[in-house]
């Protein structure tokens, strides 16, 4: 165990995968020398040379689309988008090819390529750098869609990304890269990266939520706690394919659901757990299934976000309301 | 080989006439070649006119015919080794018969009863592309490999006029010049992007393009199987020796529509395509083959046998294609089936069980 930044967790687990796979190769801009403008990279290249950890032209859509020729020729290629908002000139490539490869071959061509893509809010930033797009990828069937929430799931969960096999788009919220936590690196200890996990028991509400939202939820559950009300807490970490088994479990015991995200809510991926819940939880349900998210308007500028975002008030409100029927 | 004087000029061998030009090229045109040539291009054509008039008896959803192509695909083709890792789009059918698609499989993604049809790994020949110039930077990417594989293959990819002004295109040979990738990247410029002729669609040629992006650069007459031969023998070359990637541009022309739902007749008239008809590729080599008399006794008609059996072949494939499930296409999204797509199959499979009991 040692204790690292989300950040460094991450860079730990790119020096495995590099270390362990010959295979895995990084591509995407200023990942170099510089070490990506999050410091992700940081070292790598120095380390593993320019042909492992490659600095590209300014191009998304070739950033995806060279790793797709990449993986049909036999390499890893874990591909790092420099902000959320940047991926859309990369979409045609993620949701035309990336996505369909595998199926429409019959299997035969399988394409293991791994999209870092930094997300959401909360650090302040000008706009088109703080967008939470998970709801798009997810809608694409042929990508999981997977999301880290501390460094030890993003050390674990990069690494099982990379050994899946598939195109997975690994999404790291971006205000949590400099939060500290234990890290080990046997993966022999780590959940599967695509089933969710309960990041605090409890058993008067359930509170389903994903990436930077954890923290806020944990917040809150230990404020309810001293309210005298429990919390259960569930990182989702997987958004696709989604790990409703774990959350139905869960609110067949509390009898009581909220789901948090700071993505816009409207078609977003809460309304998805909302009717897994319903149809799977309908008569053990005491309340019908909040929700707290974004709001359903284009990411504000820096000085909205504080408002904009969900935090522990928030959610602490929803639960009153949730613990009131 | 030397662009001529007037860059304007393609680079051409065999005269319309049937009569052959000097050749600067250093290609040697033996009657072997030459018929080899001639019989991939009229088993193309075989395949074409039969796949159209399978498409019009309501055997396939739809075809895009490679009539006139034939020339610009079969030289290029045969200039790579069977190695040679190559991305087409949609249009490609010699090229893909030339590298072993067999009729069968090259009828599948047209009948509609698979997305491929042939095994891109074992063929070397990737998946038809349709989303325009996406396997670009597939191409690109999967040069890279080659690159730090230490090997001397070539990635080839073929593309039209349109798909050049795509921003995959264009940042497909940024890349490419930027990192010395082994790729060729072969655009056929047949006139029309579906109805949009090449002068609307771009005002610098390709092959002049290319140069500002740092490739080398042919313009060859894409009706001239032998100079396109030639031309891709050499870029191949220049690109096996590690000095970066290559376009060609093959002046060309789709002789019969964009697709078997297109209707060429609204934006192009006859003059112009009986223009290029006099310049049909096929012909052009058939003047040759008279003129030298390079045909053998009998060869030319154990060809028509082939194309015979190729044409019957294609239409016993297409009655051969059985019922399609479902239920297998589950099975290959992910690496592994989730949660959600077996609940789905189960489902489907119980619906469908079900209407097969009210049957019984
Ligand atoms: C991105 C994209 N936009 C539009 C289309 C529809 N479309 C199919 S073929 C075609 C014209 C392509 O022309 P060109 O690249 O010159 O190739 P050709 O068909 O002439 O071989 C168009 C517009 C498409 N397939 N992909």
């Amino acid at each position: 165990m040692t204790r690292l930044s989300l950040s460094a967790a991450l860079n730990s687990g790119l020096r495995h995968v590099l270390e362990e796979d010959p295979k895995a190769v990084i591509l995407g801009e200023d990942v170099g020398p510089l070490g990506g403008v999050f410091r992700v990279t940081d070292g790598l290249s120095k380390d593993f040379g320019s042909d492992r950890v490659i600095d590209t032209p300014l191009a998304e859509s070739s950033i995806v689309g060279t790793a797709i020729g990449l993986a049909m020729r036999g390499y890893h290629p874990i591909c790092e988008i420099q902000f959320d908002g940047f991926v859309y000139p990369a979409f045609n490539q993620i949701v035309s090819q990336l996505a369909k490869m595998r199926a429409r071959t019959a299997g035969k061509v399988p394409l293991p390529v791994v999209v870092r893509i930094p997300c959401g809010g909360g650090i302040g930033a000008v706009e088109h750098h703080s967008e939470s797009n998970e709801a798009y990828f997810a809608h694409t069937a042929g990508l999981r869609v997977v999301i880290c929430s501390d460094p030890q799931s993003g050390h674990y969960m990069l690494r099982q990304a990379m050994m899946s096999g598939d195109p997975v788009i690994f999404y790291e919220p971006k205000r949590r890269y400099w939060e500290k936590g234990e890290v080990s690196s046997d993966l022999r200890l780590a959940p599967a990266f695509d089933r969710a996990v309960v990041a605090r028991p409890g058993t008067d509400a359930t509170v389903v939520c994903y990436g930077g939202m954890v923290s806020t939820c944990l917040e809150a559950a230990a404020t309810a706690h001293e309210e005298g009300h429990e919390l259960e807490v569930i990182d989702l970490r997987s958004l696709s394919p989604l790990d409703l088994d774990t959350v139905t479990a869960s609110v067949r015991k509390t009898g009581r659901c909220l789901v948090v995200h700071e993505a816009p809510g409207f078609a977003g991926l809460g309304a998805e757990v909302v009717s897994g819940v319903t149809e799977r939880c309908f008569y053990h349900l005491e309340a019908p299934v909040l929700r707290v998210t974004g709001f359903d308007m284009p990411y504000p500028s820096a000085k909205y976000e504080n408002q904009y975002l969900p935090d522990a008030d928030r959610v602490l409100a929803a639960v009153d309301k949730l613990l009131e029927f | 080989m030397e662009q001529p004087a007037n860059p304007a000029d393609p680079v051409r061998l065999l005269e319309p006439d049937g009569t052959l030009r000097d050749d600067p090229s250093g290609l040697d045109v033996t009657p072997e070649l030459v018929r080899d040539l001639y019989r991939w291009m009229r088993l193309t054509r075989r395949l074409d006119t039969e796949a159209f008039s399978l498409q019009r008896h309501g055997e396939l959803g739809l075809w895009a015919p490679s009539l006139g192509q034939e020339a610009a695909q079969v030289g290029s083709i045969t200039a790579l080794r069977p190695t040679d890792h190559v991305f087409p789009s949609y249009r490609e059918h010699a090229a893909a018969l030339v590298r072993g698609v067999t009729p069968a499989q090259m009828l599948e993604q047209w009948r509609g009863v698979s997305g491929c049809g042939w095994d891109p790994a074992a063929l070397h020949l990737h998946a038809y592309t349709v989303v325009l110039a996406a396997h670009l930077p597939h191409a690109t990417g999967y040069a890279m490999g080659v690159q730090r594989d230490g090997t001397d293959e070539v990635v080839t990819a073929y593309f039209g006029d349109g798909a050049s002004s795509q921003g995959d295109a264009n940042e497909a040979f940024n890349w490419a010049a930027a990192c010395n990738a082994p790729v060729l990247f072969f655009a056929q410029n047949n006139q029309y992007a579906i109805s949009t002729p090449t002068r609307l669609q771009m005002r610098t040629p390709m092959h002049r393009r290319a140069r500002g992006f740092g490739l080398e650069s042919y313009l060859v007459d894409g009706n001239d199987v032998l100079a396109v031969h030639a031309v891709t023998r050499e870029a191949v070359a220049h690109i096996r020796s590690g000095a970066g990637p290559v376009l060609i541009e093959a002046l060309t022309y789709r002789a019969g529509p964009h697709t078997s739902s297109d209707d060429p007749t609204r934006y192009r008239d006859q003059a112009e395509a009986d223009a290029w008809l006099a310049r049909d590729p096929v012909a052009r080599v058939e003047k040759l083959l008279d003129a030298r008399n390079w045909w053998e006794p009998g060869w030319r008609e154990a060809l028509d046998q082939e194309c015979d059996r190729l044409g019957a072949e294609l239409r016993s494939a297409v009655q051969a294609f059985g019922p399609v499930e479902l239920g297998d296409l589950f099975d290959t999204v992910l690496s592994t089936r989730t949660d959600l797509l077996n609940a789905q199959k189960a489902d489907y499979g119980d619906f469908v069980a079900g209407f097969e009991e009210v049957a019984s």
